[in-house]
């Protein structure tokens, strides 16, 4: 009789590893905190099926971040890693951890807020500025240096500063 | 049959991403203000990659070749984006207009294909339209924003929707499969998005003090759909395939 479904141990190990893969366009957050890994599956001892949302549909990172997750996953001894984009789940910043969040601040970058599925002028525009922590602050472009970026400016610490926007 | 009109509708509105973001990518450099260079450049990677989406599902599902083929080595007559999307940019005040009557339109669009049949453009309908947020977003603060700015900044945007309001029209054009998309509910139909467009951006341009022209031609913008195009879309094809079409055998 089963009583209790165990937590495969190698599955365990696999996501442990998963969590020194970056994403290289932002090198302080990992593919976990990111919300990116959908599901891990190990088949047998030599193949693993992992599966990802991509943040942005035109995400110019989703093939480099697909190959450093296979490479890691072999580097554990497996032979056959298949990575697939996993259509059915859509990422949000929902999916971001609060590790991640504090991971972005710490760059210098503001956390997402949680969206609840509209967006908003308001939410759009307020974000606490990463530097100072202010509320002062205004939304220079709904457009920044990546797709999944703002620019924002803080009128306390008179910084320009990049927020992750909520979507 | 139903195959066929799924594949028609993926085509045009993959062409029109493709068209439109190449357009959007003419700004890289020269925007008005670094925003706006930074904004436009960053829309045109979201159209062609929603593009290089829709030419994956194309060549997934329904056996068409590779994307890049179909993108960069089909002739003119087998597109078919709108002639909206291939006008070349002109001034900055056309180019803002045109991603808004452009963007809330592909915004519902996207929009209704959340509840179509066809699964693969429920996925991805999905993720786009939350993404879509952003540039409509923008588009509507800039209308609003240079409406209610200058006398010129008005006067520039209310010259530049007269002058392109009838020929936006060509969005919405009939495709040969429409009735057919809409009795297997893969999509509610050109007519039902073009009144949802009617009264999604009339608050917005009022908003700004812009008045919605009077339809003098209904259908001067009309033939995309069907592969007839504007004599301004070969030479784009040509600049944008220029490096691929030297050597198209060659590993990248």
């Amino acid at each position: 009789m089963i009583t209790k479904q165990k937590i495969n141990p190698s599955k365990t190990k696999i996501l442990n590893a998963l969590k020194e893969v970056k994403d290289p366009e932002l090198p302080v957050i990992s593919v976990i905190d990111l919300g990116l890994i959908t599901g891990v599956r190990v088949v047998d001892s030599n193949t693993v099926k992992v599966s990802m949302a991509p943040t942005y549909t035109a995400c110019p990172a989703i093939e480099i971040i697909k190959n450093s997750i296979k490479k890691k996953v072999e580097s554990l001894g497996y032979g056959d890693v298949e990575v697939i984009v996993d259509k059915t789940v859509t990422w949000t910043t929902n999916r971001v951890s609060k590790k991640g969040k504090d991971a972005l601040k710490n760059f210098g970058i503001a956390p997402p807020v949680k969206f609840k599925g509209e967006l908003t002028q308001e939410n759009m525009r307020l974000s606490s500025c990463p530097f100072c922590n202010s509320k002062n602050t205004t939304l220079n472009s709904p457009f920044g240096s990546a797709l999944c970026r703002s620019i924002h400016y803080c009128y306390d610490c008179k910084q320009p500063f990049e927020r992750f926007k909520p979507i | 049959m139903k195959k066929k009109a799924i594949k028609d509708l993926i085509y045009k509105m993959a062409d029109d991403e493709l068209i439109i973001g190449h357009r959007n990518s003419e700004w890289t450099g020269l925007g008005p203000i670094i925003e706006e260079d930074i904004s436009f450049s960053s829309m045109a990677q979201d159209k062609i990659g929603h593009a290089l989406a829709l030419y994956t599902i194309l060549q997934e599902t329904f056996g068409e070749p590779d994307p890049d083929t179909v993108a960069f080595l089909r002739p003119g007559k087998e597109f078919k984006c709108c002639h909206f999307t291939e006008m070349p940019n002109g001034e900055y005040d056309f180019s803002l207009i045109r991603h808004f009557l452009f963007d809330h339109a592909e915004k519902i669009r996207y929009e209704y294909l959340e509840s179509s049949s066809e699964q693969n453009l429920v996925n991805l309908a999905k993720k786009i339209t939350g993404e879509l947020k952003y540039p409509v977003l923008h588009a509507d603060t800039f209308i609003h924003q240079l409406g209610n700015g200058s006398e010129e900044s008005h006067a520039r945007l209310q010259t530049a929707i007269n002058e392109c309001f009838d020929q936006s029209l060509g969005i919405f054009e009939l495709g040969e499969f429409e009735q057919e998309l809409i009795d297997n509910k893969v999509f509610p139909g050109e007519k039902a998005l073009r009144s949802r467009w009617f009264e999604e951006i009339t608050p917005v341009l009022e908003g700004a003090k812009l008045k919605l022209p009077d339809i003098k031609n209904e259908e001067v913008g009309f033939g995309g759909r069907k592969g007839h195009h504007t004599e301004h879309l070969q030479p784009l094809l040509d600049e944008m395939s220029e490096v691929l079409t030297i050597d198209p055998e060659t590993k990248w």
